[in-house]
């Protein structure tokens, strides 16, 4: 219990910290900057309390915001990707994700990799439509949405391959 | 009530959702149509200090293409001292001076959302207020916005919220400098009255209708306008000389007369 609450904060600050001094400076092809923060609700323990779940994505969220300028938009984006996680869960790995048994060991890649892209794809399209927040720009968002959420998923599949975690 | 308590318990999750989004969403309204938070922004001390450490280290990457910037610029002001008229020098009397110059460096560049800020290295203890105009070697930058001990915010001319006085060089025809969001190189002028002749490369300087920035600093020049048959102002497209994706060094402008000059007006508005 105490050993994935450090491990939970480590990944917050290392997250927060990469995000903004790396990705936020990426600026691939002029105006892609890849939010790779996501990994953290795809890492985040299944078994946790939904309420702390939430508070930690607000917070995450807040703390990406302030330093990037873009207040509250990535909070919101968090807190709905949160809330939402169950039922993407549920979507992508069948009804009993939620049993005692369950880890990620014993689903498919292709299962793993739909989980991650759903959350990528709900995040970008919240933070974009409410960054931009017309509707005469739908053409722009799309754009935005898909191209960033490429980007994004390719690194966030990269990093959990690469940081997998042993335990859980 | 059982019942009441019951509902709520049963649904916390969803209530505590819409508790999170609604604030989120109250924050992101506000600063679409608002100043930027007080509080909450890249310009407080932890946020800053850490972009601080980040830009030491990635600035010593153009350090030799920095130097270059800052070498042709003061070959430029040299050539403009070696051609003034003036016989004797006179030492200038810095309390006469409208204008002060203030020196910084970007800690945090920003030009691809819609409504960008960056951040610089200097901030109240060095004399830093809120709405000093800010500029680069080659043109404008923005405004700054927020300020904390030892760094500050700048809202860049990339901000759908930027608003800033501009003309045509050589005329006085004034309008309003805007950004469409769609390229970082190129913003708009608009309110220029439709029976100003107008050619393509026709350089755009700031006007002397704001107290913020002195009149006639380059903006940019006329990349392309169009005149629509029913409208009766210009919408132009301004190709900016500062290369917002690469600035290092700017310079921070003060107005002396600026707060003389913002009472007069509050005074005759009322």
């Amino acid at each position: 219990m105490n050993n994935t609450l450090v491990i939970n904060i480590l990944r917050f600050v290392l997250l927060v910290i990469t995000q903004v001094l790396i990705f936020n400076n990426l600026n691939f092809l002029g105006f892609i900057n890849p939010f790779v923060y996501v990994v953290f609700f795809y890492w985040y323990p299944i078994k946790g309390n939904r309420a702390i779940f939430m508070l930690t994505a607000f917070l995450l969220g807040l703390v990406i915001d302030i330093f990037s300028d873009t207040l509250a938009l990535n909070a919101l984006a968090s807190v709905t990707i949160a809330y939402a996680r169950p039922a993407i869960m549920r979507f992508c790995f069948g009804v009993n994700y939620d049993f005692q048994s369950f880890s990620f060991k014993n689903t498919t890649k292709v299962q793993r990799i739909t989980f991650l892209a759903l959350l990528v794809l709900l995040h970008h399209l919240i933070f974009f439509s409410f960054e931009i927040l017309s509707i005469a720009h739908i053409l722009l968002i799309l754009k935005k949405v898909f191209a960033t959420g490429v980007v994004t998923l390719i690194l966030c599949v990269l990093f959990s391959s690469l940081f997998s975690p042993k335990s859980e | 009530m059982q019942r009441i308590i019951n509902f709520i318990l049963r649904y916390r999750n969803a209530f505590l959702y819409v508790f999170f989004a609604f604030i989120a969403l109250v924050m992101t309204i506000r600063s679409h149509s608002y100043h930027q938070s007080k509080f909450f922004n890249s310009s407080r001390w932890v946020t800053g200090s850490i972009y601080g450490a980040g830009s030491d280290m990635s600035s010593y990457f153009n350090l030799q293409e920095e130097n270059k910037r800052l070498v042709e610029e003061n070959k430029q002001l040299r050539k403009m001292l070696f051609n003034t008229q003036y016989d004797s020098i006179e030492p200038l009397d810095s309390t006469l001076a409208i204008y002060q110059v203030l020196d910084a460096k970007l800690i945090k560049n920003s030009f691809t959302s819609p409504r960008n800020y960056v951040l610089i290295d200097k901030g109240e203890e060095d004399g830093v207020h809120q709405d000093m105009g800010v500029i680069t070697t080659e043109g404008i930058l923005g405004i700054v916005e927020n300020v904390s001990n030892s760094f500050a915010t700048v809202q860049s001319v990339l901000n759908t919220k930027s608003n800033i006085n501009a003309k045509i060089q050589g005329t006085e025809y004034f309008g309003s400098l805007i950004w469409d969001t769609k390229d970082y190189t190129v913003v708009q002028l608009v309110d220029i009255p439709r029976l100003v002749p107008l050619v393509v490369g026709d350089t755009i300087v700031t006007g002397g209708m704001s107290s913020i920035f002195p009149e006639n600093v380059p903006i940019g020049t006329i990349k392309k306008y169009d005149l629509n048959d029913a409208k009766s102002f210009y919408n132009i497209d301004v190709q900016l000389f500062s290369d917002m994706a690469n600035i290092k060094n700017v310079y921070l402008i003060q107005n002396k007369d600026k707060e003389e000059i913002e009472e007069l007006e509050s005074r005759t508005i009322e």
